[in-house]
């Protein structure tokens, strides 16, 4: 059995690079995309089956599992765990939509060899845990995009100046850590590169210029596939949340808290769609941040739940406004569009991914962000009024947005912008999935909370109890004994 | 022996069950693409409407004959982690009984009025579809036993309400109105959360058995202190004022009367406009606490209820006259909450929702009511200005007039003073990062301000 769990987890990343050496000698457009969506596809249910797998055993089995990758270097670096487990069919699944919903209109532009590369990275990044390898991971992540801009023959400054600052700080950062060594609190030279880094790659105000840069200048989907997964918060998750102060957490926390406020009030007056998503991903996934660095067992399960619903409800989101521009290019925020009457689905699918994503009631997001709000009033009562006001301007952004694109007047066109049946498909998934979500919530709060306990397990280890964390110390044991397994 | 538990168990259920099967199956078909007939979505809501308003009465018969003035119905706990769980509960009792069978009455009349009234308009589904989240919205806010449960009805009637006044969608009035009643919904909403989490904070339970004491409708004591008790409490008359349009936030219900005239009158007429009402009832017990917080709901009462009064008098179209008696009543209402007249207020609530109904489904035909009383009396209907006018200067009059005129700069205020000062500092904020952008690129950064959009694109591509 240990033998297909291995398989599992390592074809995840084989077979969507395989996909893109192939993809690569593929000179016929459309016959690329058919190979894309083909391996995008094998790829979901690979990473299904991983996820299935770990799902039946017990949790504890898999930290001995050994991989292909793992047995060659000596020691275990690609470890799926309750973390990263159900994360990987999300990423998968991000890359499939996109690749079955690009139209033949994008597709001279979309690159599906440099997807499926991504993909391969991503796949291999969050299933790892050695930090070094971690680090490469993220470091050769940042190289696409930056490969793409160049091709459209767009400035690549702002998008190097940053991924430099990240993977640059990421390196101090742990080698200070591996200087100091382990089993003692880290000093700050350790933690506050780490900590910057992290800023810097999920775009914590002052930091964001680069996302907005990225999503202006590449293409959407591109854009979309590097930042939705929150591969920041997953390097906060394994490299700064274990074995930073709590003091230094928090302290984090309210800049991130600070972005979320701000980039909510920044969607609501921004004239490009683009910039728009752009403001409304960067509040939500602070939000995030914001959930982790609260250091509780409720707050980071919150974190954890938006984490999941954020990436599906804005992965969805973002591949509705991609349709759009599919259909009429550049979409502005400063007169109606009134695109109702053509596209009916994509209007209701932007209305239900924009309002998942502030954690509207029986959408996927709800509970998270119930959960969220509630861990962050538990640290400070001004933290969840934050976020309460940070979801209530969302919610004006998001309401505001669909108003001006589907609504306020008649849309002539000659041509028909009805959907087609492969987005048709993947709007119903989408939609599905946030629904479904959203009315069963129990499996997944308890998984995310089985990971939270974990995560804060291995933060009490390795802070050897230096960590003065009443409620965590109060809730792990009973945690620990009721939590199914 | 007869098992009334399970009984009352299954009545309960259909109750809540009935809205959500329909939106269920409106919801779905429309996602799927293929939106049902009318006669269908006719059938179908006034068999939802029939079974669920059945299922109440015979509830609110059989709590009468077993002498029952409380019942809960327990669906067990939605999310359950340590130290947090989520429970749907449903409360059947003197005040949420009379409010979901009053809204199965009215969204039942209005559904029958609409489905003529809407006949092959071209949103009809869309109609229909909003209006079983509202009415869903409406039953799961009565019934709610749980703060967390009512949030959730308390949003789904938000939403319908603002996408039902942007109905007619194709111009840009009704959706800006639209989206200013979302607005004010939103801080509605916001308050209420920040409310509810408190609550569940202080005494780590959202029931409001818990909250508000185990003692029936309206009965309870509320067992947190009177500090939290103010801070509780003003949230949730934030949320109340939002929700029923109490000063200052009174100028969105005349702008929702844009949406169709069924809407208009269920939604602020005569159910939505109460719900505010209906939440200062629920936790009325919080209210006692404080005489200050009691003192508060008394005043914004009052102030909503002159104001109104005022406004109402010098509107010219029916709809909006209706909207500002409608609000008059509402703040008369929230001040007998105040004074702990509960169930005056709640009498109130009902007596009106249903002639304020009666007379939104009459406004289309006004003029036509107007000449067969007229016709009837063989004269012109009297237009008396009251005698209070012989005592009021006229300066004051006219002033009075331009104050009723512009709404009480309400709108105004809210815009200027709150609204304004947030674009223009996010809009400083948008310069700045501009330069910085610009300066970091060392050209001009930003495509999508030089870019126009392309609106025939695809045929370029064809």
């Amino acid at each position: 059995m240990n033998h297909m769990a291995l398989s599992w987890d390592d074809l995840s990343i084989l077979v969507p690079l395989l996909g893109a050496l192939v993809v690569s000698r593929t000179p016929d457009h459309d016959r690329s995309r058919k190979w894309a969506v083909a391996m995008t596809a094998l790829t979901l249910i690979i990473t299904g089956c991983a996820w299935w797998q770990f799902q039946i055993r017990d949790a504890a089995a898999h930290t001995g599992w050994t991989h292909i990758v793992s047995r060659w270097i000596g020691r275990d670096v690609f470890v799926i765990d309750q973390l990263s487990a159900p994360l990987l069919p999300l990423i998968a699944l991000l890359f499939l939509l996109t690749t079955l919903t690009t139209l033949r209109t994008k597709m001279r532009r979309f690159s599906f060899a440099g997807t499926l590369f991504s993909e391969a990275i991503l796949l291999a990044t969050f299933s790892c845990q050695d930090p070094w390898i971690l680090i490469g991971l993220l470091a050769l992540g940042t190289i696409p995009p930056a490969l793409e801009l160049r091709a459209r023959g767009r400035s690549i400054r702002i998008y190097v100046l940053h991924m430099g600052l990240f993977v640059g700080l990421l390196v101090l950062g742990q080698t200070s850590v591996v200087a100091e060594g382990s089993g003692r609190m880290h000093s700050l030279w350790a933690i506050v590169p780490l900590l910057t880094a992290i800023l810097v790659r999920s775009g914590v105000a002052p930091f964001h210029c680069w996302i907005t840069d990225l999503f202006e200048h590449a293409a959407l989907g591109s854009a979309l596939l590097y930042v939705a997964p929150l591969a920041g918060a997953y390097a906060a998750v394994r490299l700064v949340l274990p074995i930073a102060p709590d003091w230094v957490l928090r302290s984090m926390g309210l800049l991130s808290l600070a972005t979320a406020v701000y980039a909510s009030g920044m969607a609501l007056i921004q004239r490009d769609a683009r910039r728009f998503f752009c403001y409304l991903f960067l509040s939500n996934s602070a939000l995030v941040l914001v959930g982790l660095e609260v250091v509780s067992p409720l707050g980071l399960t919150g974190a954890l739940c938006v984490w999941m619903s954020l990436t599906l409800s804005m992965g969805g989101f973002g591949l509705t406004m991609r349709a759009l521009e599919s259909r009429l290019g550049r979409l502005s925020l400063t007169d109606f569009q009134g695109l109702y009457e053509h596209t009916p689905n994509l209007a209701l699918c932007f209305m239900l991914t924009g309002l998942a994503s502030v954690g509207f009631p029986g959408t996927f997001g709800f509970v998270g962000t119930e959960l969220l709000v509630d861990g962050a009033v538990e640290a400070y009562l001004s933290v969840g009024v934050a976020v309460v006001v940070a979801a209530a301007l969302n919610g004006i952004a998001v309401v505001k947005a669909y108003f001006l694109l589907f609504t306020g007047t008649r849309h002539v066109s000659s041509v028909s912008l009805r959907i087609h049946v492969r987005e048709r498909y993947a709007v119903l998934a989408v939609a599905a999935m946030i629904l479904i979500g959203g009315f069963i919530p129990q499996p997944g709060v308890a998984s995310r909370h089985r990971a939270a306990d974990e995560l804060l397990e291995v933060r009490l280890q390795l802070t050897d109890g230096y960590i003065p964390i009443a409620n965590v110390a109060d809730d792990l044991p009973a945690s620990n004994e009721s939590g199914p397994g | 022996m007869f098992d009334y538990e399970l009984l009352i168990r299954v009545l309960g259920l259909t109750v809540v069950a009935a809205p959500c099967f329909l939106l269920v199956i409106l919801g779905a078909a429309s996602l799927v693409g293929h939106p049902l007939g009318e006669r269908t979505i006719a059938r179908l809501g006034h068999t939802s409407i029939a079974v669920g308003l059945l299922a109440a009465v015979t509830m609110l018969g059989m709590m009468l004959s077993l002498d029952t003035r409380r019942l809960a119905i327990e669906l067990g706990s939605w999310v359950a982690i340590p130290h947090y769980h989520f429970s749907i509960k449903f409360e059947f009792d003197r005040l949420s009984v009379p409010f979901v069978i009053l809204s199965f009455v009215l969204c039942g009349t209005i559904g029958a009025f609409a489905n003529r009234y809407m006949h092959r308009e071209r949103g009809f589904n869309r109609f229909f579809v909003l209006y079983a989240l509202f009415l869903t919205g409406m039953v799961v806010t009565s019934l709610a036993g749980t703060i967390e449960t009512l949030f959730t009805g308390w949003e789904m009637v938000g939403l319908s309400s603002a996408m039902l006044v942007a109905f007619f969608q194709e111009r840009p009035a009704p959706v800006r109105n639209g989206l200013r009643v979302w607005s004010v919904y939103r801080i509605s909403d916001a308050a209420l959360l920040i409310a509810s989490v408190v609550l569940h904070h202080v005494t780590g339970e959202g029931d409001f058995d818990k909250l508000l004491g185990t003692g029936p409708w309206p009965e309870g004591i509320a067992e947190i202190s009177s500090h939290e008790a103010i801070l509780v409490g003003a949230l949730l008359l934030v949320a109340a004022a939002g929700k029923s349009a109490l000063v200052p936030f009174s100028g969105w219900l005349p702008r929702a009367m844009e949406g169709p005239t069924p809407s208009s009158a269920v939604f602020y007429g005569a159910l939505s406009v109460h719900l505010g009402a209906f939440l200062l009832l629920r936790v009325g017990p919080i209210l006692e606490l404080s005489p200050w917080l009691a003192g508060a709901v008394i005043v914004a009462g009052l102030v909503t209820a002159i104001f109104a009064a005022v406004a109402g008098r010098v509107q010219t179209d029916i709809k909006s006259a209706l909207s500002f008696a409608s609000l008059t009543q509402v703040g008369i209402i929230v001040a007998e909450i105040g004074c702990g007249l509960r169930y005056v207020a709640l009498v109130h609530i009902l007596g009106h929702a249903c002639l304020r109904t009666l007379q939104f489904l009459r406004a289309p035909t006004l003029l036509t009511d107007y000449r067969t009383l007229e016709n009837a009396i063989g004269d012109h209907l009297p237009q008396d200005a009251g005698p209070w006018v012989r005592w009021v200067p006229d300066a004051l009059r006219l002033r009075l007039y331009r104050l009723a005129l512009e709404r009480g700069h309400l709108d105004t205020w809210l815009a200027d003073g709150l609204v304004a000062p947030i674009i223009n500092l996010f809009e400083s904020c948008d310069a700045l990062e501009r330069r910085w952008t610009d300066f970091l690129a060392g050209r001009q950064s930003r495509e999508s301000e030089r870019m126009r959009p392309v609106s025939e694109s695809l045929e370029e591509h064809l």
